[in-house]
């Protein structure tokens, strides 16, 4: 039986981790090697990197560093951040990287995505949405740029083009709960999960195991993500790199069955 | 004359090599990243690893020019060899996810998981952690661990025309080939070097054999 992944993401700016609240107010938490060492012995299913500077700050993704924690990972890993072009992708790939996500440059150049299906296969690319409600609306709209570009875009038909250029999966970030920790956007999730035919994951908002549990217990096996659930201990967020306990994972496992 | 043992992880530029490398190093077994003839000729066992589609792995291995000196090891000299992902899959006849011949080391078809017998809706790629049943002749894995589970990424598995040459199944709608294996060749779907303690057991115990 397949089993949901329960997902630590790592935000990296530079050669450090940071921590953002709605993708704002960064706050340094780490060396991203270190970081990825813990991660090994706590055995998490799956990491997720997102360099959320490269973008906006106009840098590459940092080969150097993506290849060191490539060759760290225990896990399978999946990166995303400061991708221009599909070549970029092939070589991340080439580095023992998994899966590359594609956010900005899926909104703005989405053509790559079809020479980087043919060349590294469907499975390994993640289409990204960064995705805010409207004011006085209850629309989804997508953001691009680290939040700083309204697009207009509507999820579901980002989901529907991503599914149809061959993406491999969808990596669904609500911003407005980003760094909240008051849990998961429920509707939003539904709406995608409704409507497309590739794994989801979700990421913006865990606060507690409670908060995953709901999310497994609802939609199934799926992909969870958190960032300050596991960097983050206690009311003043405190530093602390923690993951899933073996009862957390039974009890995580045990709402799917029923 | 009995060489020491050598482990290749396979570089035609595809694949975790360092993930590969950096496990037999913690072993305390000698491995290398082998892309030449004259490193290949060393090895004891070979691990080829394959991240990507099935065309683009076979054009990588083809331009590595590897290929010959891989055929005769693994089937005139029977070194023992891994195929990992794509890595097994190019092991078969052919895919349908390309126009490329596979190697034929064993025989079968890779095909897309078909909806046709899925439980419910089917989500592609088969993606994260899962088990493996009906593995009775697999002797790479520990029999007595309880809960084992590996790392699957693919939406492609491989389908052996000789049953016998299934060694483990998997669970994913239905049950397909998660590991195959004829003679010294083994091919396993998921990802050993990115399974955590489950996965090392696997390269260990094939650096055993």
């Amino acid at each position: 039986m397949l089993e949901p992944r329960i997902i630590p993401c790592l935000l990296l700016q530079g050669n450090s981790l940071v921590k953002t609240v709605n993708f704002s107010s960064p706050k340094y938490v780490g060396d991203p090697l270190n970081a990825v060492k813990i991660f090994n012995e706590k055995a998490v299913d799956e990491l997720l990197l997102l360099d959320v500077a490269a973008t906006v700050d106009g840098y590459p993704p940092n080969l150097k560093l993506i290849r060191e924690i490539a060759a760290e990972c225990r896990m399978p890993l999946c990166y995303a951040g400061g991708i221009s072009c599909s070549d970029q992708i092939s070589e991340i790939i080439s580095l023992g990287v998994e899966k590359v996500g594609l956010g900005t440059v899926a909104v703005e150049n989405p053509e790559i995505i079809t020479q980087a299906v043919r060349e590294v296969g469907s499975q390994s690319i993640v289409a990204i949405m960064d995705v805010v409600k409207k004011k006085y609306s209850k629309n989804y709209e997508l953001v691009t740029r680290r939040g700083k570009n309204r697009t207009g875009i509507t999820p579901l038909e980002f989901v529907s083009n991503m599914q149809a250029l061959g993406c491999g999966e969808v990596l669904i970030n609500n911003v407005d709960r980003d760094g909240l920790m008051q849990g998961y956007d429920h509707e939003l999730i539904a709406l995608i999960r409704a409507n497309s035919a590739i794994p989801i994951t979700v990421l913006g908002g865990a606060g507690s195991l409670e908060d995953i549990i709901k999310v497994v217990e609802e939609f199934g096996v799926v992909g969870v993500a958190a960032g300050s659930l596991f960097v983050f201990k206690g009311t003043y967020k405190a530093v602390l790199i923690n993951y899933l306990s073996n009862s957390d994972r039974a009890q995580i496992l045990s709402c799917l069955k029923q | 004359m009995e060489h020491p043992s050598l482990i290749s992880v396979v570089d035609y530029g595809l694949g975790n090599l360092r993930a590969f490398v950096n496990i037999y190093n913690q072993l305390n077994i000698p491995v290398q990243i082998a892309d030449s003839e004259e490193k290949l000729l060393e090895s004891t066992k070979i691990v080829l690893p394959g991240v990507g589609s099935f065309d683009w792995a076979l054009s990588k291995l083809e331009k590595s020019g590897l290929i010959g000196l891989l055929e005769n090891l693994v089937l005139e000299k029977k070194v023992p060899v891994l195929g990992v992902c794509v890595g097994m899959q190019i092991m078969g006849t052919e895919s349908e996810e390309g126009e490329k011949k596979g190697l034929n080391w064993i025989p079968g078809q890779v095909v897309k998981f078909s909806s046709k017998y899925a439980k419910e809706k089917l989500i592609l790629p088969h993606m994260g952690w899962n088990h493996i049943e009906d593995a009775t002749r697999l002797n790479l894995v520990d029999k007595k661990t309880t809960g084992q589970k590996f790392y699957f990424l693919h939406s492609y598995h491989f389908v052996p025309h000789d049953t016998e040459h299934i060694l483990a199944q998997t669970e994913y709608h239905y049950r397909f080939a998660s590991v195959v294996g004829k003679d010294n060749i083994y091919g396993v779907q998921f990802h050993p070097e990115k399974s955590h303690n489950f996965g090392i057991e696997i390269l260990k115990r094939f650096s055993e054999l």
